[in-house]
């Protein structure tokens, strides 16, 4: 039986060519790999080889012949014996040369609601002592209780080990694990991140410290390509627990590459998660959190707040739910919503206001993706006014999101426009006095909130 | 056994055995530091032989090749019918590098790592076809559940980590799945693909310090077939001899012919046994050569077809094989039986790939993350 010969398509787009001209005629004899024709796409000319063997035995589109839609049967060849009852002929075939337009059907689904059981933050018994900390502390003991817990979990970057972490974070770390599992490396953000990814789609836990996240550009395509991607191309298989941490946002002084605030880069990506924490008792439960996830997480520190002093209970194996934010300070006429070192400002400023008679809740997001929707909506459905502070950029900000989603879910309850306040829309001036200026402070948060009444 | 010059010729291949020169590089162009010791004086691996194959290694070497060359123009013809979509990369010419090194190693203990030409390395792990091609389609049964596509397959369960669509990427993170070999101490050792192109990739060179550094297991294969996309390794490379891209990690290379299955397995062979033998990375440079364009949408138009023939007529990895058998007292029958079970077996995955279902709507939101949060 003959094999028919469609016309192929080419490239991903195209749906119809030119038969530009047959370099066989009816009765040549063709193996595989024997070139049959020149056919023109919009992109190039292209030669199409025969697959199988066999005899040509007649040709069915003349060569010339323009717009030859895809799938169309151009030639016949007649095989020698049964390896010709390829399925070419079969009718199958020619269906789904439309297949794009599947893609147009149904409405797509919704994401599955992960409400089901929402984790609430462990209680702490009335009594618990608690110890004051500080968040460079924290994060170490944190990373610490880990690593004892499960061998599999190390932590790797520049200057982690021998001293002792570029800011102290990793701090004697090394005396207690050792070099196999405190790991120095060399100044090579990008390969050190893919040798992570690759260890924890291995099995292991890594926890990759970046220097700051300035210097995770360098490694962003293994942060978003390798780590938060892999899972849903494999169907499920591929698993990437890992930590990518370090500290994020402006620092002091440190001029404009040295002084960004990437969680809306993470943010948007699907697959990973995201987590900027405030204080030293969530930076511990949250990081100790991020260690047992299965999922890969973006663990965004601040410099400014390494050394500042925070209370913590003392409570054995303290973790905290990922994708919970935490009301910071309770309040009725507005609500201050930030993450990170915004949310110290954010409490300055509900001081300030106060004063004024406004009481404004503060809401802590601790986890930017997954986001706590349902705790922003909460309080705005109390408080009617909603203001978000975030010390980064204003353009396409965790802010923009925020707001989005008041407009979409919590409309209704707006009794006021929703506002952001954030850095000024320019890359980090050095000098004191811009810097100062470029910088969202507590002032600028309660004169934004001024704005609502 | 066939050996490549380490010469800038313009030959690609030389079908025939060249004098016998020394592949290895001596260093000696550039002096030793202070301090360190000078390349020339660094142990070296042997020069690897041709692997002595057995009839039945020969026979299955034969049979697995065969199987990609025919899977691969299986997977053509459907895309030209429409039914594979986006990028699709074909490994056609380049059989005998993936069979000769994943045979050398013990699967469920090894792990495999390339770049987004993996359909042959899938197969080379003995990966059922069906599934492989019903990915390619985009259907529920694809290895990927239809969420990966052609650059995106995996096998956790063989230890095949991907199919990865970034150029380069998979160096990096299979310096990692080495990483967690000597982590775990389990003896394993990792394999990395990738090509030429993806060898002037500013992270190989990170993965290559880190690698020595550390004294990972781990066998760093270059896949030279000649083009980057459209671009010849000439006119892409300042050093255009790969197996001397480690050097100045002090990880030795070897320039292998990657269309003779047994010189691939030969050197597989000692690559695995200084890797094993707790010595670090070490690279091999497989001088290879696709048939096909880049992509399927590449016209091939930065070479002649008079080299494609050449290639073919000549050093055709298939080809070789099958005259070794002839040689070793197989009958043209009983090849002839291999090819009508391998066809039937392709013809099989083109129809099941092409009968299965498209994923449920409900795959949409699937495998985003692992935890409810």
């Amino acid at each position: 039986m003959a094999v028919e010969l469609k016309m192929p398509a080419l490239s991903p787009t195209m749906e119809e060519g030119t038969l530009a001209k047959w370099l066989v005629k009816e009765g040549d004899v063709v193996k595989s790999g024997d070139i049959l024709a020149e056919i023109e796409t919009d992109k190039a000319t292209m030669e199409f080889e025969a697959v199988d063997e066999g005899t040509v035995t007649s040709i069915l589109v003349s060569e010339g012949t323009d717009n030859v839609k895809v799938g169309t049967v151009i030639a016949l060849i007649a095989g020698e014996g049964e390896d010709t009852a390829a399925p070419a002929a079969k009718q199958a075939a020619a269906a789904p040369i439309s297949a794009p337009a599947a893609v147009a059907a149904p409405a797509a689904p919704s994401p599955v609601p992960a409400m089901s059981a929402i984790k609430s933050d462990p209680a702490i018994p009335a009594g618990t002592q608690m110890v004051t900390m500080t968040l460079r502390e924290a994060l170490r003991d944190a990373m610490a209780e880990e690593m004892r817990r499960e061998p599999n979990v190390f932590v790797m970057g520049e200057e982690v080990a021998e001293y002792q972490g570029a800011y102290k974070v990793t701090q004697g770390l090394l005396e207690e694990f050792g070099p196999a599992r405190v790991i120095d490396t060399p100044i090579t953000e990008y390969g050190f991140a893919g040798i992570g990814t690759g260890a924890a789609m291995g099995g292991l836990r890594p926890v990759i410290e970046f220097m700051t996240f300035n210097f995770a550009m360098q490694a962003i395509d293994h942060i978003v390509n390798s780590a938060a991607k892999t899972n849903y191309m494999s169907g499920g298989q591929m698993r990437c627990p890992i930590v990518f941490r370090g500290p994020n946002g402006a620092a002091a002084r440190v001029g404009a590459q040295h002084s960004q605030n990437y969680a809306p880069w993470y943010a948007s990506v699907p697959g990973l998660i995201v987590i900027a924490p405030y204080d030293a008792a969530d930076a511990k439960g949250l990081l100790k959190a991020a260690i047992r996830c299965e999922d890969p997480v973006v663990f965004l520190e601040n410099e400014l707040l390494y050394g500042r002093s925070f209370d913590l209970p003392v409570i054995d194996d303290y973790v905290l739910p990922i994708g919970k934010a935490r009301i910071m300070r309770e309040g009725s006429d507005v609500t201050i919503v930030s993450y990170s070192i915004g949310v110290g400002m954010a409490l300055e400023a509900a001081g300030i206001l106060a004063g004024e008679g406004i009481s404004a809740e503060v809401l802590d997001l601790r986890t930017i993706r997954p986001l706590d929707k349902a705790a922003v909506l909460q309080s705005l459905t109390k408080t009617n006014r909603l203001v978000v502070a975030e010390e980064g950029w204003p353009t396409c900000s965790v802010g923009s999101e925020i707001l989005a989603i008041c407009m979409e879910e919590g409309f209704d309850d707006l009794d006021a426009p929703v506002l952001r306040v954030t850095n000024e829309d320019v890359p980090m001036p050095y000098a004191a006095n811009l810097e100062q200026l470029a910088l969202v402070n507590p002032a600028k948060i309660a004169a934004t909130c001024r704005k609502l009444f | 056994m066939k050996q490549i010059a380490a010469s800038k010729t313009k030959d690609i291949i030389l079908a025939k055995p060249p004098a016998k020169k020394k592949a290895v590089p001596t260093g000696s162009a550039i002096p030793a530091l202070s301090g360190n010791s000078g390349p020339q004086n660094r142990e070296r691996p042997e020069q690897p032989g041709s692997y002595r194959a057995t009839l039945q290694e020969m026979l299955s070497f034969y049979r697995e090749m065969l199987l990609i060359r025919r899977f691969e123009e299986k997977a053509g013809q459907l895309y030209g019918l429409g039914l594979i979509g986006g990028f699709c990369h074909l490994y056609i010419g380049q059989e005998a590098v993936a069979i000769g090194l994943q045979s050398a190693l013990i699967p469920g203990k090894d792990s495999v790592i390339t770049g987004y030409r993996d359909h042959g390395h899938m197969l080379a792990y003995g990966i059922d076809p069906n599934i492989i091609m019903a990915e390619l389609t985009g259907r529920a049964a694809g290895i990927s559940r239809g969420k990966g596509g052609s650059m995106h397959m995996f096998s956790t369960s063989h230890k095949f980590y991907g199919g990865h669509g970034i150029v380069g990427a998979q160096v990096s993170l299979g310096a990692g799945l080495a990483f967690k070999h000597k982590y775990a101490g389990d003896g394993g050792v990792c394999l990395a693909y990738f090509g030429d192109g993806a060898s002037n990739q500013g992270q190989v060179y990170e993965s290559f310090n880190m690698a020595e550094l550390w004294k990972l297991p781990i066998i760093f294969v270059i896949e030279n077939n000649q083009y980057a996309m459209g671009t010849s390794v000439n006119r892409a490379s300042s050093e255009d001899q790969l197996y001397r891209r480690g050097e100045s990690f002090r990880i030795p290379g070897i320039q292998v012919d990657g269309m003779d299955v047994l010189a691939v397995r030969g050197a597989a062979e000692t690559a695995l046994e200084w890797v094993r033998g707790g010595k670090g990375p070490i690279l091999l440079e497989m001088k290879t050569y696709r048939y096909r364009g880049h992509s399927m949408s590449d016209p091939a138009k930065y070479r002649s077809r008079d080299e494609v023939q050449a290639m073919r007529e000549n050093s055709d990895p298939i080809e070789q094989t099958k005259a070794r058998l002839v040689e070793m007292g197989i009958s043209e029958d009983e090849i002839k039986a291999i090819d009508k079970d391998i066809r039937a077996i392709v013809n099989e995955a083109a129809d099941f790939a092409e009968s299965s279902p498209e994923p449920d709507a409900n795959e949409l939101y699937t495998d985003i993350l692992v935890e409810q949060y």
